[in-house]
């Protein structure tokens, strides 16, 4: 007896037609369409789509509690062994539809689910909640798509054990499962070493966060007239640091105003970092912070004036997800000042 | 940081002695300094040496700062 699959797909797969019809609500089909072919055929007889569901984009996105009801009321009357949707690639309503609906079927039903896309789009977010296979970023990575959900969906189905996501394919849901390894670890890391010297691929065990990238702004055209300011994750505080920016693992970061101040001494300021030898930043805070510098500049006509505010955090464990939201707000602050650049030291 | 900076529309320049986690961060103007609990100051010379680096080093921040780049760049000299 073969496993009963249940397949969401969009509008476009299912053939009805592109963003004209984005806007269609739910409909029930019998057997497989589309992509449920290629999902089918790896199957080899061991599980069949019994029924494919097809709804828009936009109506998904539009109306997703009424899509949402419609979907889990067939999907419960079918019963299936398995609720697989897409694979979206970087569509990114449909990997939003996609993942959503697949998670409200395995909380709401406690049926197993399965879906596909590219990393980036944005239905991915829900790669801890439900089992989301990475993907090309568009349809015609469908060749190699189809056969790695199918797999993987055949062995949910026999409940057989999923392994590691970088051996499945799957996206990392940041779960950690205790194993023993054939090779020591020395070995290991030699071994990647010796490949990487020689140009040869390696797989890391511990891949680094992926940071995004932001393209250059165009350069100051005339440094005269511009208005600089001073950042820094060094910690530099005024002395006794009012705000109590943590020395480690900064929840928040401090606005000073440093209007006439023309030197940063020991008595008017100090780090506030931890994991450094702060004494040289305590003894002179322009080591860490230029002021005294750019005074000089300004007096000189070199800069147009030194932003009369600096923002400082400790960069010392923060995480970058703070940073990150530091930077933002103050960023605005400095937009709405009219500030024209920035320098930013770290230490 | 220097991201969302970046990202707000303002041209920023990293000033950082480990360079190579300013460019996995995302800086794209970059300059070295010289010690990561003295970035723009060296407490073995006297003041006025000291002084003269980080007039150098300024210098050579509002230089990234007026130089058009297209990908990350880091401003040795």
């Amino acid at each position: 007896m073969a496993f009963k699959v249940v397949h969401y797909i969009n509008q476009f797969f299912a053939q009805v037609g592109g963003e004209e019809m984005a806007h269609i609500a739910p409909e029930l089909r019998e057997g497989k369409v589309g992509p449920g072919v290629a999902l089918e055929a790896a199957w080899k007889g061991e599980a069949a789509i019994a029924k494919t569901i097809v709804c828009g984009d936009s109506y998904f996105a539009e109306h997703e509690k009424e899509a949402k009801a419609t979907i889990l009321d067939w999907v419960k009357a079918e019963a299936p062994d398995l609720f697989i949707a897409g694979p979206a690639f970087n569509a990114g309503r449909y990997g939003y539809a996609c993942a959503t609906i697949a998670k409200a079927v395995k909380e709401e039903l406690g049926i197993k689910v399965l879906t596909g896309m590219y990393e980036e789009n944005p239905g991915a977010d829900l790669k801890k909640d439900i089992l989301i296979v990475a993907t090309a970023n568009n349809a015609a990575g469908m060749r190699q798509a189809a056969p790695k959900m199918a797999a993987l969906a055949l062995k949910l189905m026999k409940g057989e054990e999923i392994g590691a996501s970088v051996v499945e394919g799957y996206m990392n849901q940041g779960i950690r499962v205790n194993f023993f390894e054939k090779e020591r670890g020395a070995k290991r890391a030699v071994d990647m070493m010796i490949k990487k010297l020689n140009d040869e691929p390696f797989v890391t065990e511990y891949p680094m966060p992926t940071f995004d990238r932001v393209a250059p702004n165009p350069a100051i055209k005339d440094l005269s007239k511009a208005t600089i300011a001073l950042c820094t994750s060094g910690g530099i505080v005024p002395k006794g640091n009012p705000d109590h920016i943590e020395s480690s693992s900064a929840s928040h970061y401090g606005e000073y105003c440093i209007e006439g101040v023309l030197d940063l001494t020991p008595e008017t300021y100090e780090t506030a970092h931890g994991g450094y030898d702060p004494v040289y930043a305590n003894a002179d805070a322009d080591r860490v912070l230029p002021v005294d510098i750019m005074r000089e500049f300004e007096a000189k006509g070199i800069i147009g004036k030194l932003h009369n505010k600096y923002y400082a955090t400790v960069g010392n464990g923060t995480a970058v997800a703070n940073a990150k939201a530091f930077a933002a707000e103050y960023a605005q602050k400095l937009k709405a000042d009219g500030v024209d650049a920035v320098i930013m030291t770290s230490t | 940081m220097v991201k969302e900076i970046e990202r707000a529309g303002i041209p920023v320049v990293h000033m950082c002695t480990v360079t190579p986690i300013s460019m996995t961060v995302g800086a794209n103007r970059i300059v070295p300094t010289i010690a990561i609990p003295h970035p723009l100051g060296n407490p073995s010379l006297t003041m006025e040496e000291e002084k003269d680096i980080r007039r150098k080093l300024v210098g050579r921040a509002l230089k990234a700062l007026t130089t058009e780049v297209t990908e990350q760049t880091i401003f040795e000299e």
